[in-house]
């Protein structure tokens, strides 16, 4: 194992006196490598902590580039980085919050063809996408390769935040066996959410990432926390593993990724 | 029996803004159904042509009524059903 640098004691001081992390536990965070796909709502609240905290691998996966609507929740990037593409600009960010993390760009859309070799390259994925489809695909994905993900979803005032092992419990088609389908629901552009929302679930989904990265604590695993932001309430429901889950099913004839068609989600 | 039901936010405008709701019957199925004859506009975005939705997960207090005996599921006073729409925002 390395030893930390002067400026690294002083950095992580906070966790390192904590006798949960320790020194141990921080040089794991260090050396840890996770991938967030998404610099969206969930995944810029997500990548300023995880940066902080001393991950020192972050990848970032998002194909577009920063527009003003976005600056309500999206608080990785800046007023001066509208027309930027995402990664670039959460970089930049995460370089001058902790310049010891390593940021790898990975400006593309996630597809069957990208997937795998992607999310191979990482121990954890923080799923902060926007859609059914790319959720579908990263499950399949994570299934396929045995990686843990940490889900989080958002809806107008409306979040929910899970971990799913496919080795240790379900994935998330047991939760979410079939995708809403296409005309049934309005689009996400027109569905808006509370812009305060991703940053809390986001920030459920970060804290559930370092917890796993440790090895410390309960993580959410076949638990699915619901959190209310009007009535400010969370309450918890069990997701249990699915037998005849489509993706990690005992008759699930999962062999590769797919892609599945766009759906754009909401309900009611 | 009487049972609650935890309404989605995207549901309570069909349910004067309420989230929870209570709603009799003596199967999950029959609560559902009693909802929905209280507050019309509920049923359709909870059911299609075959059953409840898909993407629409029941619970009956903390465990998921697919693992249970699905709508047909029995429900005792002071329940709580909580319906929980799939979604996607991020």
């Amino acid at each position: 194992m390395f030893s930390f640098t002067e400026e690294q004691i002083r950095r992580y001081s906070r966790h390192i006196i904590l006798p949960e992390v320790g020194g141990k536990g921080q040089r794991k965070l260090l050396s840890s490598r996770v991938l967030l796909v998404g610099m969206g709502g969930l995944g810029s609240p997500a990548a300023l902590y995880l940066a902080a905290a001393g991950v020192g691998t972050l990848g970032l996966v998002d194909f577009d580039t920063v527009e003003l609507s976005n600056l309500q929740r999206q608080v990785i990037h800046t007023t001066r980085d509208l027309g930027k593409p995402k990664v670039l600009s959460a970089r930049q960010t995460i370089e001058a919050i902790n310049p010891g993390v390593k940021v790898l760009e990975h400006r593309l859309r996630l597809s069957s063809a990208n997937v795998m070799e992607i999310i191979g390259g990482y121990d954890l994925i923080l799923d902060g996408t926007d859609n059914f489809s790319t959720r579908f695909l990263l499950n399949d994905a994570c299934v396929l390769a045995g990686k843990v993900c940490v889900y989080g979803a958002v809806f107008r005032f409306e979040g929910q935040v899970s971990v799913f092992d496919p080795k240790q419990g379900p994935c998330y088609r047991c939760f979410v066996p079939e995708m809403p389908p296409p005309g049934s629901v309005p689009s996400c552009q027109e569905a808006g959410v509370l812009g305060v929302l991703p940053g809390t679930i986001g920030l459920l989904q970060a804290t559930e990432a370092i917890k796993l990265l440790l090895g410390i604590g309960r993580p959410l695993i076949g638990r699915l926390l619901l959190f209310d932001a009007l009535e400010m309430e969370t309450h918890e429901v069990r997701i249990r593993k699915n037998p005849d889950c489509p993706a990690c099913g005992q008759d699930a004839r999962l062999e590769e990724p797919r892609d599945y068609a766009h759906a754009c989600e909401s309900f009611g | 029996m009487a049972v609650l039901v935890r309404i989605p936010i995207p549901l309570r405008r069909f349910v004067e803004g309420r989230p929870l709701v209570e709603a009799q019957g003596g199967t999950v199925s029959e609560v559902l159904g009693d909802l929905s004859l209280r507050y019309p506009g509920v049923h359709q975005r909870l059911y299609d042509g075959s059953g409840l939705r898909p993407f629409v997960n029941v619970y009956l207090n903390e465990e998921d009524i697919r693992f249970l005996a699905g709508e047909q599921t029995p429900v005792k006073d002071g329940d709580l059903i909580s319906v929980v729409p799939a979604i996607a925002g991020g």
